[in-house]
Parts: C-alpha cells; sequence; structure tokens
C-alpha cells in the first residue's frame, strides 16, 4: 500500500492545497526546501541530536503493569511521549519545522495552538534557535489552558488571541492563516497536526515518524515481536500518524484512532470529524470535516482542548476509507474516567487528549485477551489540564 | 457571448475603466441585502461580486468577516443566493460573479451549483482558497454551463506561474494588490504600478485590482495602471452606516472619470 501522497499532495481523494493564491508560492517553496532538507544526511543528523540531546529521546516504551491487571486482557505498553521535555509529542514535529526555518533563512515562526502544548513546542524551539515568535490561540483554550499561556509568554512569544467564531483552535488556524498571508515573506508557519494544505500532512508525519520507529525497535527489543494493536488519539491526527507509520505495513497490525465523542455523538457535540463528518475543505486541505448541510463548519466539542477541532488530517480520511486504520470515539465522561484510572494505577498523569487512547484500550484489552500487546500513544501529559478537570468534574456534579 | 467578456470590450472600446463591487449576500439579511445589492447596481457598478458567506474565511479581513457571520446567523444559503441573482437579472445586465470558498460550493456539488448558477444568470466565479491546481474539478462544470474562472493572482505570484495560469484564464485577472487579507488600507501599495505593468507582459486579459481601496481616491489610483478597481470591505461598511449608494457613486465618478 502507497502511504505517501501524489505530486500535490493528495492522499487518495484527500489533502491537497486549497488556499489563496498569495500562499501557493510559499507552499511551493516549502515543499521544495522539505525535500531537499529530509534527503540531507547533514539535516537529519542535526535533527536527532537534538531530539536527543534536547528533547530526551528516545521516549521509553512502558509495560503498565497494574494498568494491565485492571482492565483485565492485552499487556498494556505506553509510549512515553509525555516524558518529552515540554511535556507531548508536538516537540518532535516544531524541532523539525524551526530547523527547516532556519535553513530557509525565516526569522520568524507562527503556529496556532489548542491545547497550547504546539504553541509552547513552537515558542521552545523558537527559543532555541533565537528566533521570534507568535502564537495565535482561542480565547476559550487561552481560559481552559492557563499554565500553558503563561509558559509560551516567558519563553518569549507573542501571544494572539482570537475572539472570533468559538474562539477555540479552529478559528485559531484561520487567524494564523490570516497573519501569514501579510507576513509570508519572513515567516515561517509552524502547523502542529497533519492537517493543512500539503506539504504538511506529510512533512509533520515524517517528523513525528521517530515515534513509531522507536516504538517498533522497543516492543520488538521487549517481546520479540509486533505488537497486536496500537492505539493513538486523533484529533487533527499527528500523535497517530506518527506512531502508526512504522506499522503501516505490517498487515497483522492493528491500528486504531481515537476521536473525541464530546457530550456523546448522538448530541452533536463531539469532534469526531471521521466517524459523524462528511468530506469537505477547510484550512487547506479536503478531509472528513463536521459541517451543515450548507457546508457552514460546524463548532467541535471536546473536554480536551488538543482535540476540538472539525476537521482532521487528510491521511487519516484516506486511511479510514482504506480500512487501514480503524477509528473510532471516547466520550469526556470515558477520557476522564481513564484519565483517573492512570494516575491511580500508574502513577502517571495523562493528557485528557491522551486518556482517549487509554479509554479505547481499556473496551480493547479484554477483547483481545492476556496474550496480545496493545501500544498506546502517551501523547502527552496531562498536568497542563489540571485546571480544567477540577472544574468539568465541578459543573458535572451540579447537574 | 459571456457578459463580463462584452462589459470590458465595451468600456475598452469606449477608453472607460470599470468599477467592481463586492457584497456578502445575507448582510445583515436577505431583504435588506437585496435592497443594498440594488441600490449599488443602480449607482454606477459595472460588474457585481456576490458574497458567499462562509464560516471560516481565511483570505479575509474583520469587516467582510464580521459580514459573513452576520449573514450565517440570518440564516442565509446558496440555493437562496442564487434565487437572488435570478431575481437580480430579471432588473438588471450588469455582470454578475459569484465570490466564494471553496467548501460551501463543493457542498452543494460543483455540477448543479454551475447549472444552477447559470441558470440565475450569474457570469463567473471567484474561488478564494482554490488555487490554478485544485480547480479542474470545477472548470470542467463550468465550462459546460459557460461561467467563467476568475484568477486571482498574487503579489507573490512570480510571472512564469502567473503566465502558465492565466493562460487558462478567461474574462479578466483579479490582481491583489497586497500581501494580505481583505479590507481597508490608508494608501495603496506604492509599486502597484510596477507590478500591474509587469503583469501586463504576463496576459492580455482586463486586469482589475482590488484588496484595500476604500475610497474614491485610492480607486482612481488604481485605475491609472488597471482595468477595474474592485471595492469590497468598504461597500460592506458603508451598507452598515447606510451610504452604500454615496460610496458607490463616489467611486464610479473616480472610476469612470480617469
Amino acid at each position: 500500500m502507497k502511504h505517501e501522497p501524489d505530486a500535490r499532495g493528495h492522499f487518495g481523494p484527500y489533502g491537497g492545497r486549497y488556499v489563496a493564491e498569495t500562499l501557493m508560492p510559499a507552499l511551493i517553496e516549502l515543499e521544495q526546501a522539505y525535500r531537499e532538507a529530509v534527503k540531507d544526511p547533514v539535516f537529519n543528523k542535526l535533527f536527532y541530536a537534538i531530539l536527543r540531546d534536547y528533547v530526551g529521546r528516545p521516549s521509553p516504551l512502558y509495560l503498565a503493569e497494574r494498568l494491565t491487571k485492571a482492565y483485565g486482557g492485552a499487556r498494556l505498553y505506553l509510549k512515553r511521549e509525555d516524558l518529552n521535555h515540554t511535556g507531548a509529542h508536538k516537540i518532535n514535529n516544531t524541532i523539525g519545522q524551526a530547523l527547516l526555518a532556519r535553513r530557509m533563512g525565516k526569522t520568524r515562526l507562527m503556529a496556532e495552538t489548542g491545547a497550547g502544548q504546539h504553541g509552547v513546542a513552537t515558542a521552545t524551539a523558537a527559543a532555541l534557535f533565537g528566533m521570534e515568535c507568535e502564537v495565535f490561540m482561542g480565547d476559550e483554550d487561552i481560559r481552559r489552558q492557563a499554565p500553558n499561556v503563561q509558559r509560551m509568554q516567558f519563553l518569549g512569544a507573542k501571544i494572539h488571541p482570537v475572539h472570533s467564531g468559538t474562539a477555540t483552535l479552529k478559528d485559531a488556524m484561520s487567524e494564523a492563516m490570516r497573519a501569514w498571508v501579510a507576513r509570508v515573506d519572513d515567516t515561517f508557519y509552524v502547523i502542529g497536526s497533519v492537517a493543512g494544505p500539503h506539504p504538511y500532512p506529510s512533512m509533520v508525519r515524517t517528523f513525528q515518524s521517530v515515534i513509531g520507529t522507536e516504538t517498533r525497535a522497543q516492543i520488538l527489543e521487549k517481546t520479540g515481536r509486533l505488537p497486536d494493536m496500537v492505539i493513538a488519539c486523533v484529533g487533527g491526527g499527528s500523535n497517530a500518524a506518527g506512531i502508526f507509520s512504522a506499522f503501516l505495513n505490517e498487515t497483522r497490525v492493528r491500528l486504531v484512532g481515537v476521536e473525541a465523542a464530546g457530550f456523546g455523538i448522538r448530541t452533536g457535540k463531539h469532534a469526531a470529524s471521521i466517524g459523524a463528518g462528511r468530506i469537505g475543505i477547510l484550512h487547506g486541505s479536503k478531509s472528513y470535516l463536521l459541517q451543515d448541510s450548507d457546508g457552514q463548519v460546524q463548532n467541535a466539542h471536546s473536554v480536551s482542548a488538543g482535540l476540538d477541532y472539525p476537521g482532521v488530517g487528510p491521511q487519516h480520511a484516506h486511511w479510514a476509507d482504506t480500512a487501514r486504520v480503524e477509528y473510532c470515539s471516547i466520550t469526556d465522561v470515558e477520557a476522564l474516567r481513564a484519565f483517573d484510572e492512570l494516575t491511580r494505577l500508574e502513577g502517571i498523569l495523562p493528557a485528557l487528549e491522551s486518556s482517549h487512547a487509554l479509554a479505547e484500550a481499556k473496551k480493547r484489552a479484554r477483547v483481545l485477551g492476556r496474550k496480545a500487546a496493545i501500544v498506546i500513544n502517551l501523547s502527552g501529559r496531562g498536568d497542563k489540564d489540571l485546571d480544567n478537570i477540577v472544574s468539568y468534574k465541578q459543573k458535572h456534579r451540579k447537574h | 457571448m459571456n457578459r463580463i467578456i462584452k462589459t470590458f470590450q465595451t468600456l475598452r472600446t469606449q477608453g472607460r475603466k470599470a468599477l467592481i463591487g463586492y457584497l456578502t449576500v445575507g448582510d445583515p439579511d436577505l431583504k435588506t441585502s437585496e435592497r443594498n445589492i440594488r441600490a449599488a447596481l443602480v449607482n454606477g457598478l459595472d460588474i457585481l461580486e456576490l458574497g458567499v458567506p462562509f464560516s471560516d474565511p481565511t483570505a479575509d479581513g474583520p469587516a467582510i468577516q464580521a459580514a459573513g457571520q452576520r449573514a450565517l446567523v440570518s440564516g442565509v444559503n446558496l440555493k437562496q443566493i442564487l434565487a437572488l441573482a435570478a431575481r437580480l437579472r430579471r432588473s438588471f445586465k450588469t455582470p454578475m460573479i459569484l465570490f466564494s470558498y471553496a467548501n460551501p460550493l463543493f457542498r452543494y456539488g460543483y455540477d448543479a451549483l454551475c447549472r444552477d448558477a447559470a441558470r440565475a444568470g450569474i457570469d463567473g466565479l471567484l474561488v478564494v482558497d482554490l488555487p490554478f491546481e485544485e480547480s479542474a474539478e470545477l472548470r470542467a462544470p463550468m465550462k459546460r454551463h459557460g461561467l467563467l474562472f476568475i484568477q486571482l493572482i498574487a503579489p507573490t505570484t512570480s510571472p512564469e506561474r502567473a503566465r502558465r495560469l492565466l493562460a487558462e484564464a478567461d474574462g479578466f485577472v483579479y490582481y491583489i494588490l497586497v500581501k494580505g487579507v481583505t479590507g481597508k488600507r490608508d494608501r495603496l501599495v506604492a509599486d502597484a504600478k510596477k507590478q500591474i505593468s509587469q503583469l501586463r507582459t504576463c496576459t492580455d486579459l482586463p486586469i482589475a485590482a482590488g484588496f484595500g481601496i476604500s475610497d474614491g481616491a485610492q480607486a482612481r489610483e488604481a485605475v491609472r495602471h488597471a482595468d477595474a478597481a474592485v471595492v469590497g470591505s468598504a461597500l460592506v461598511e458603508a451598507a452598515r452606516k447606510g451610504r452604500l449608494a454615496a460610496l458607490v457613486r463616489e467611486l464610479a465618478t473616480a472610476v469612470h472619470g480617469a
């Protein structure tokens, strides 16, 4: 099976480049620079050296024995992306893109952020390389992810609050695209997921593929065989694309992507673009999209800011159609329960995003049985979510 | 002959320039919006752009974003916009262009859209986030239904790229004057003259310049170099303040007198 897009960035009918003409030359230039960079041994050597010495890679693959026992089935291995510098997988990609920006002679980084993890990771890379940084973030997310806002400010980033629409990730990305059009000469737009116009979906996947490469080597070393299943949460889908990338051609390894079901798919308040969306065009690519019958984009809902997005990376849409990856969804309540369980049983506070993957693992573990092994991508840590979890629990106790 | 081509031919033989005006349809509601559009047409627009509101207008500045939001709140959709176009067509011969983001058109279905738009008397489509490379899917039904695909060219577009894109373009070229989103600017870019004359070497099509033009003086400046001036955000704001007819007259005098 082919996993690279065509020359214009299409994964089957998805992907492509749906942007204003003003941005087309910049995207073509970016694609060219990216292609040259990933072929350049010097670039790759530097990238992996920074991942090792600065990010702290490889991240461990940890057998969660107490969680395994509690869930009563398959052995559960956690890929500990939460232990990366800055606390999530996002840093792998921002280091890659910042290196590319520097190579292209750009002096400014710009990013959108939902949970704030990508914003923090971009601000961190900007600090590391001595670049300016501007982060676009929805008002609603600024409220629920306050610690990350402060971190970005300490790192020297300028926060640009976005009030339009639902004031979440979707609107932050729209505003970032507007700002990029105006500063396209000196500014590199660091997209945080496998979304956006070509080459972002394949570029971000490539920078995140280190997760899959390590996981594969680690599980082989620990168990002598490949896992039966790999589970990852999917908002835009970068941590999932990263870990899946090493197993795509291993058809015996089942790959499971977990979307956010919010209050439940039937309530209409969710973020399951693949599960309940239709094909559409947003933010530069064609993919599954939550939209009404007039093609207006609908608001997503998830307790997790990082999954609160009405679209999904185009390659995920293609994997869904071709059935290479199974997609399912987990509600806010299920994710919060999984958060509690991992915290109490293993002493690990998972991000709410990653808690969706854990909740799905709980359902799958018993079905697969004790002989099976499941790898869960623990894409980030939950420290940023504590205030949000406390207020969510209080609110729902009242009702 | 397509009304857009005919309009530019006529103006060219008369040695006149064109005023192109954009209004978001449905802002703040369908009825008021129709009244505004009619006022703009009787006061001197040569070509009308009917803006389809979209939830995520990534190429638009605050004025058109807000107009789109108001229109969406009022519940307007593409079907109603085409019905409005058909009503306008019964009263006016002015060329009409549907100005949209790709998704509302894609959701409607490109083929059905082109059929219904042509029936409603629309003459061309301008799709902000549909670059040439992704346009084949839409251009085929457009061609079948006699609609013109209006190509946008930006200050970032190289002459080689412009030549390649414009070889397939029709009607006129929409030249984006600024690197940025739509909306008012205090002054037009200094090198508009240079940019537009460079674009002349890439195409024989008439050139319309837009983004940032908000008054008669700027419109006059734009048509010193271009064949038409496009005004959007300023019309949207004038309509809000009840000054639309006056602004259209000011712009038309400036453009037609140039």
